[in-house]
């Protein structure tokens, strides 16, 4: 007689849950799972504090010092986040260990803006079997935008490849027939770029890039990659690569007297470390893409979001080298799951974080180019999608045309 | 033929920050007889300071000076609070111990300065030299002031009391005891100097690959090929190495067909390592015989 | 620069350790061995998890205890072959489908052979340049692995994900701690191997070559076939270790194998005495939760406080937990009489 029982208890469950539904705001029901209560709400993150993505670690320090600015303020629908964040020393191991240490030892809630590529992939697939949610992953591959196979995971970013691949198609369109060089880091992050130009110019891709070289980050200097570009002698030349290799690019090519049409990607666009550094003389002309405003660029000083910013980094992290791009993203990234938690009101579990955080409408945190909107549905888990063309003039970025979407799922 | 004569002149441009390291990385060997693998962290702390006392208004020279002279006080002081307690310690923890030096040094210069890349001054100027391109006038002046550290390092070890009596001390400490040497000092020396010239390499590397902490984690695994292929015991050899480690690495990046651009560090390494069981003791080392 | 030849009476870089101070007494064996078997029945899946890890570098510093305090060799490249016993692991169960503990002697024999061919140039090289060479192996492996040409077995950049098999005979066990249990019977079986083959004739012509090159080679002990094989027994349980890291962490990617590995693998040999096969897995304990502890203190300096952490235990024990043990034991003797 078990089953009719058991029927009986699921029936009365139901109608349990439907009354409290129609009972609405009277009888507000709570809904926690591990990780959230009524006072708090407990939040991983893993992030390279050590090692040699260790520069990345400010997005972390941003994250944690955003969430004490919330719970001073009184906290997300009246409770208080706590930020849980371990190094994982950019090692896939390591990422593993500390995020099964996020879940099952500390209980988060939810494990928020892991950064890294290796780390992610190799935490994905632990974490969609424990039906955690991997909110707003701090990488750009397009892996992420995949909600039919891990609908546990949820990307943030632009995608590096759908980035390429706007660069492809403006020159396609405005320097057609070109001849184009490559220049990429030999890692995820490079291939993905040279993929996404690769699928860009499509059957031209094979006419139009007429050189790929790749570099390892353990060298000290680059000098002999663009000699050797230069030796092919193309009239574009995309640089892939991180901010250091990105001003040493800038640099060395201008010291060659070499004067190619140069590209360089959003993750580099920064003015305070890449662009000054290399010196502004030596970037005029460059082009670039963007989705968020530059801490150190003069044209946003007045921009009412930036000053929210401004405000938050001088009273939460005094001494903070504001030309660190690390500190707009963590910034923003921290907002969108502020966001996410408040649309999630007193149904605290990790179905519905995840729900919510798929039907993001048009959202703007304060540090994202105007026009930019973060979108997200039950198959669009891609939330940044929008860049904007800029060159480099003077001291700032100049904006140009429109905001493009660069949506790509994976395949 | 351009491009091979333009990757040669780049190779010797890049060998000269190579060159500059290694010189440091056989100043330690001369005086404690290993490396030392916080060297370069060393020397990208001391480009820092010369980085911050520009930014108060010190100008280039007198930083230079200064750093100069903070970072000898400086090696001496890790060496007499760090590793003199270690001395009779086994030769692997003394090991360990530059490896924990050199987390501390990479993770202090990380909160104080950011990661953030820096533009680092220099006092030659950025121009082409003698008509080319490829050379800069700083990367001239790099090999300039390295060939000029040589010559110093040479005088000294040669034809000085105080660089005999350290190479003694570091080759045959019980003899160099014997005839009055204070082994112990010769070593804080020697750990002195090596921290003066690491921060002369660092200070002329900086404008080129941008000071930020993790700057010198590259620069010194050349730095140590260079010196070991040139032998560890001979400064000139240490030089020359520098310069052939650039050459080569540039030239197996562009010639060696399929794998050469992503493998030019290792195919370097390799050729390194053929020199080696050739040659054990590098181009210019002095072999050393063991006694049984 | 003086054309004429030094001549040194070197010291041995690693002192002579006796043999029967390498391992511990059968009392103390099975206190040890009674503790691994019974923890994991008392903590929660992320304790076994990172206890499975404990025990794989565990075998891992023993592999490089054996090569370095065995026979005096020093290496930086570990990183190397346990990279190679990785993906050895993780291409045959993900690419052919094979049972995962079948993979792991392949992984075994693989680098064996890879370590022991390595050993051939390695011969020739001693102290700072064997260092460098094996450093160079530990730099280049990371870059062979995104190689386009092995890219279609390899995952190139992006690694491969590695499925972790379920306890067999549908015994009532997690995943975890089946694989705790498994990697337990594989480090007891390779530490035994390893005790006994350190206390055998090739054991002993291992330490003659270390405390005296030239001397065993005089005593007829063939130095160049004992040093590789040293090599090649060295990586062959690196390469076990690899594997089994493989699985239990789910994925191997060229970061994960990086000069660091090594480094922390050099670290696990020193604190654990080098010389010491039991302190192996004290050296491992350290390389795992050190850096843990350092991050607790301050996330912003972790690294510093990890190398502060680490000096004091050179400055206390220069001769790592070996030293501890010694201690202890004098003190129990004490005790007794």
């Amino acid at each position: 007689m078990l089953s009719t029982s058991t029927t009986r208890i699921a029936a009365f469950t139901t109608a349990v849950i439907a009354f409290a539904a129609m009972s609405g705001s009277a009888l507000a029901q709570k809904k926690y799972d591990t990780g959230a209560n009524d006072t708090e709400i407990k939040v991983g993150n893993i992030m390279p504090y050590s090692g040699p993505a260790s520069a990345y670690g400010v997005i972390g320090k941003t994250e944690d010092a955003y969430f004490k600015m919330i719970n001073d303020k009184g906290g997300i629908n009246g409770r208080k986040v706590n930020f849980v964040t371990y190094d994982d020393g950019y090692s896939p191991p390591k990422a593993v260990e500390q995020v099964r240490k996020l879940v099952e030892s500390d209980e988060v809630l939810v494990v928020f803006n892991p950064l890294g590529t290796p780390s992610n992939t190799a935490i994905q697939k632990y974490l969609n079997s424990k039906k955690v949610p991997q909110l707003f992953v701090a990488t750009g591959a397009t892996k992420w935008n995949d909600a039919k196979n891990f609908p546990w995971t949820i990307g943030w970013q632009p995608s590096y490849q759908s980035e390429a691949q706007i660069y492809a198609k403006w020159l396609m369109k405005e320097k057609p027939g070109a001849k184009v060089a490559i220049l990429y880091q030999n890692d995820d992050f490079g291939k993905d770029y040279l993929k996404g130009t690769k699928d860009g110019f499509g059957d031209k891709a094979a006419s139009s890039i007429i050189m790929e070289e790749s570099y390892e980050v353990s060298e000290p200097t680059i000098d002999s990659h663009i000699v050797k570009i230069k030796a092919a002698n193309p009239d574009v030349l995309l640089i892939y690569t991180t901010p250091k290799f990105g001003a040493q690019t800038i640099k060395k090519t201008a010291e060659l007297g070499w004067k190619p049409l140069q590209i360089i990607t959003n993750v580099s666009a920064s003015v305070g470390s890449v662009m000054a550094p290399a010196g502004f003389e030596n970037a005029q002309g460059v082009l670039s893409a963007a989705y968020a405003k530059d801490g150190a660029d003069s044209q946003w000083n007045n921009d009412p979001g930036m000053k929210k910013w401004i405000e938050f980094l001088d009273k939460y992290m005094p001494g903070a080298d504001k030309t660190d791009g690390s500190l707009v993203y963590g910034y923003g990234a921290a907002q969108t799951l502020a966001k996410v938690l408040e649309m999630c009101g007193d149904d605290l579990t990790r179905a519905n974080v995840m729900k919510q955080a798929a039907s993001l409408k048009d959202f703007t945190p304060d540090t994202l180019l105007p026009g930019v909107k973060i979108n997200t549905s039950a198959t669009d888990f891609a939330p940044i999608a929008q860049l904007q063309m800029q060159r480099f003039k003077g001291q700032k970025w100049e904006l140009f045309g429109e905001t493009i979407s660069g949506d790509i799922a994976t395949e | 033929m351009e491009l091979f004569t333009n990757q040669v002149l780049a190779g010797i441009a890049t060998g000269a920050i190579y060159a500059c390291m290694a010189l440091a990385v056989v100043m330690i060997y001369q005086a404690i007889d290993h490396l030392n693998f916080a060297q370069g962290e060393m020397a990208m702390f001391s480009t820092f300071i010369s980085w911050q006392l520009m930014q108060w208004g010190v100008p280039y020279w007198g930083a230079f000076i200064l750093t100069l002279a903070l970072s000898f006080a400086g090696g001496i002081l890790i060496e007499r609070l760090l590793f003199k307690p270690l001395a009779k310690a086994p030769v692997l923890t003394n090991v360990a111990g530059f490896i924990a030096l050199f987390a501390i040094v990479n993770s202090v210069a990380g909160l104080i300065w950011d990661f953030t890349i820096k533009q680092y001054p220099t006092p030659f100027g950025s121009s082409p030299f003698l008509g080319s391109q490829l050379i800069s006038t700083h990367q001239a002046g790099m090999i300039g002031v390295t060939i000029l550290l040589l010559i110093l390092l040479f005088i000294f070890f040669q034809y000085t009391r105080m660089g005999l009596a350290m190479r003694a001390a570091a080759s045959l400490p019980e003899s160099a005891r014997l005839v009055g040497i204070n082994t112990s000092w010769m070593i804080a020396l020697g750990w002195g100097m090596a921290t003066a010239i690491g921060s002369i390499a660092g200070m002329l590397i900086a404008p080129v690959v941008f000071l930020e902490p993790n700057m010198m984690g590259g620069v010194l695994i050349y730095g140590f090929a260079a010196a070991v292929l040139g032998g560890l015991t001979s400064p000139l050899g240490a030089v020359i190495g520098g310069f052939l480690v650039g050459v080569f690495e540039n030239l197996a990046g562009t010639y060696i067909p399929g794998v050469g651009n992503e493998l030019k560090l290792p195919i370097a390494l390799a050729l390194i390592i053929t020199v080696l069981v050739v040659k054990p003791a590098g181009l210019f080392g002095r072999p050393i015989v063991k006694r049984v | 620069m003086s054309a004429a030849e030094d001549v040194v009476t070197e010291a041995p870089a690693v002192e002579a350790v006796p043999k029967r101070a390498m391992t511990l007494g059968l009392g103390t064996s099975l206190v040890v061995l009674a503790a691994l078997c019974l923890a994991p029945l008392f903590v929660k899946n992320f304790i076994i998890f990172q206890m499975t890890m404990l025990l794989i570098y565990a075998l891992a510093v023993l592999a490089l205890n054996i090569l370095t305090g065995g026979s005096g060799q020093f290496s930086l490249g570990q990183s190397a072959f346990y990279a190679v016993g990785a993906y050895t692991s993780a291409i045959l169960m993900e690419h052919a489908n094979m049972n995962y503990a079948l993979t792991l002697p392949i992984a075994g024999v693989i680098c064996f052979a890879f370590g022991f061919i390595f050993g051939q140039p390695a011969l020739r090289l001693s102290g700072v340049y064997l260092a460098l060479a094996t450093f160079a192996l530990a730099t280049a492996m990371p870059q062979l692995l995104k190689l386009g040409f092995f890219e279609h077995w390899t995952g190139g950049v992006q690694g491969l994900v590695v499925t972790k098999p379920d306890a067999p005979f549908g015994l009532p066990m997690s995943q975890d701690m089946w694989l705790y249990y498994f990697t337990l019977a594989v480090s007891i079986g390779i530490y035994i191997a390893s005790v006994n083959l350190l206390k055998s004739r090739s054991g002993r012509a291992f330490m003659a070559i270390r405390d005296n090159e030239i001397a065993a080679s005089a005593m007829g002990v063939d130095v160049a076939l004992y040093k590789t094989l040293a090599f090649g027994v060295s990586a062959g349980i690196t390469g076990v270790a690899g594997g089994l890291g493989a699985i239990a962490v789910q994925f191997v990617a060229p970061d994960g194998y990086t000069i660091t590995l090594a480094i922390s693998l050099f670290l696990g040999m020193v604190v654990g005495g080098v010389g010491w096969l039991p302190g192996s897995i004290v050296g491992s304990a350290f390389i795992i939760f050190v850096p843990n502890i350092a991050e607790g203190i301050s996330k912003g300096l972790s690294g510093a406080v990890f190398g502060v952490l680490l000096f004091l235990v050179i400055f206390l024990v220069p001769h790592g937990a070996r030293q501890v043990a010694m201690i202890a034991q004098g003190l129990i003797a004490k005790l007794k009489n």
